[in-house]
């Protein structure tokens, strides 16, 4: 899932500056489960920026709806006589869902609640962590199942650096694993060290970010 | 004076400047870009090394840099934030003045799916603004990006580039009034074709004093033949006007027609207010020209005492 967190608020306040009505838009998806965006938090911030510009004698109209999917376009149509009514957006949706509210509603001005932080998934109870880093071009299958492309600092694909020291990354204040120790440890496990030898070849980067916005296309999928 | 290039010098003293572009080779050799050196060094006043242009890699431009140095011409280093992040950057700047080199233009570059490595990750931790900024902070305020000092500043005459002819055309004279307010001394624009939309281009620019801020070098390229024009014409960010094709196309002798139409087009914006200069891209075509700073009536090249490098 795509993990996001909060903004402070003191800049969400900021960006709300002299709006009179706000529409605030939660998702059901990835921001529900990394309780970032989803109906709760949508009540939570609906009711803390009543509070701060009632306390700032700048009281603010708020409206809220929580959508199944704010990257998907069907899911925006409801919201049509809202944000007719509000003079601004606050989406608590992920970088994807803001931009899809602001295509949808041209006219409207739309800003995030939240920073889109990186895909990954829930290790423990409120912790969030990252585990892939969209390079396109999936690796997985020769470092057991561990991605060293986002999980190495360095995105090295042959090996730990020299910054490896007793599992972990020399990056992060002891907070970061090493994912080289950990693909070193796994593929040992399983008995598959050989594909340690295999020398790794530059990647392909063109069919990551670095190629340009990305887009897929299925025919079989289209109307 | 900030650098005390011989570029910046002939600027100060209001003579129409005139540069060129040297693309480094393909290779460890260094006698193509010598050889161009010291064919220009007295036809233009200073010459752009380019930086791995269109992705392509190419020997480095420190280097061809302290090549066209040691041929007794000036270089222009060209800086982009497409290899390097600004750690490389800021150490190449420092090493760059250490040898000597005076001038460096600050680019954002072009994407590597252009160029000979479409595979390689880029970088762009800089843009080109934050790049010109970043050098101004090391001259002027002797100071790395991050803020910590250093004993011996680069002295920098500091160019950047701009495009009068994408889109949004609006944009492009905020964007080359940011570049000046970040710190750029001289600017060296997209070719010109149209000569028309760049009248237009610098009408606004004048509109905001921008040509008293900063040094326009007007960029044009000679075309050999009339197929290469036409490629041009499908370049994004590249304009030519139907009667230019159609000129080139009717010509009987592509190569003299193309250097004819670079000397009009030269004489032309000579005319224009607040051009200060010209910078002559003859990509692969570099001997061509002394011949046409000649014909401009631009030739002999003023003189300037240039300190020498410490």
């Amino acid at each position: 899932m795509i993990v996001a967190e909060r903004k402070p608020m003191a800049d969400i306040k900021d960006m709300l500056a002299g709006r009179k009505n706000v529409l605030i838009v939660g998702c059901s998806e990835c921001v529900t489960v990394c309780q970032a965006g989803g109906e709760k938090e949508v009540a939570v911030m609906a009711a803390a920026l009543r509070l701060m510009r009632e306390t700032d004698g700048d009281p603010i109209a708020v409206e809220t709806e929580t959508v199944t999917r704010q990257c998907d376009p069907e899911y925006l149509e409801p919201l049509q006589k809202k944000v007719a009514a509000c003079d601004c957006i606050l989406s608590m949706g992920c970088g994807v869902g803001v931009q899809f509210l602001a295509e949808k509603f041209t006219a409207t001005w739309v800003v995030p609640a939240l920073n889109t932080r990186f895909a990954g998934g829930t290790v423990e109870a409120g912790v969030w962590e990252e585990r892939c880093g969209l390079c396109g071009e999936c690796v997985l299958h020769l470092t057991g199942g561990i991605c060293p492309v986002i999980r190495c600092s360095k995105s090295l694909l042959n090996g730990p650096c020299g910054g490896s020291q007793g599992g972990k990354c020399e990056v992060g204040k002891g907070e970061i694993k090493c994912a080289w120790q950990l693909i070193y440890d796994r593929l040992k496990g399983l008995g598959r060290l050989d594909l340690l030898l295999q020398p790794m070849p530059p990647k392909d980067w063109s069919r990551a970010k670095d190629g340009g916005p990305r887009r897929t296309a299925r025919e079989d999928a289209q109307l | 004076m900030k650098a005390g290039s011989r570029l910046e010098r002939l600027l100060e003293r209001g003579e129409f400047a005139v540069t060129a572009e040297i693309g480094p080779p393909k290779g460890a050799g260094s006698k193509g870009v010598r050889n161009n050196a010291s064919l220009l060094k007295d036809a233009v006043d200073a010459m752009n090394i380019t930086d791995n242009q269109t992705a392509v890699v190419r020997l480095c431009s420190m280097a061809g840099a302290v090549h066209v140095l040691q041929c007794g011409g000036e270089p222009v280093m060209q800086i982009t934030c497409r290899d390097r992040n600004r750690i490389a950057i800021q150490s190449d700047v420092l090493g760059a003045a250490s040898l000597g080199i005076k001038n460096i233009l600050c680019l954002t570059g072009d994407h590597q799916s252009f160029g000979n490595h479409p595979g390689a990750r880029n970088v762009f931790d800089l843009d080109s603004i934050q790049l010109i900024a970043i050098l101004k902070g090391m001259r002027d305020d002797k100071k790395f990006q991050c803020g910590e000092e250093m004993k011996v500043e680069p002295r920098l005459f500091i160019g950047c580039a701009e495009n009068p002819f994408a889109d949004p055309f609006e944009f492009r004279v905020a964007r080359l009034q940011k570049k000046a307010a970040a710190g750029a001394d001289f600017v060296q624009t997209q070719a010109v074709f149209d000569l028309e939309r760049f009248e237009q281009f610098m009408a606004e620019v004048r509109k905001q004093g921008l040509h008293e801020k900063i040094a326009i070098l007007a960029g044009v390229i000679p075309v050999k033949s009339s197929g290469a024009l036409k490629y041009m014409s499908t370049v994004p960010g590249l304009m030519i006007p139907d009667y230019l094709l159609k000129r080139m196309k009717e010509a009987a002798n592509p190569e003299q027609e193309g250097v004819t139409l670079c000397v009009e087009l030269i004489e032309k914006l000579r005319r224009v207010e607040g051009v200060r200069g010209v910078h002559i891209m003859a990509v692969y075509w570099e001997s061509m020209v002394p011949t046409i700073v000649e014909r401009a009536g631009l030739m002999p090249r003023p003189r300037v005492e240039v300190e020498q490098a410490g």
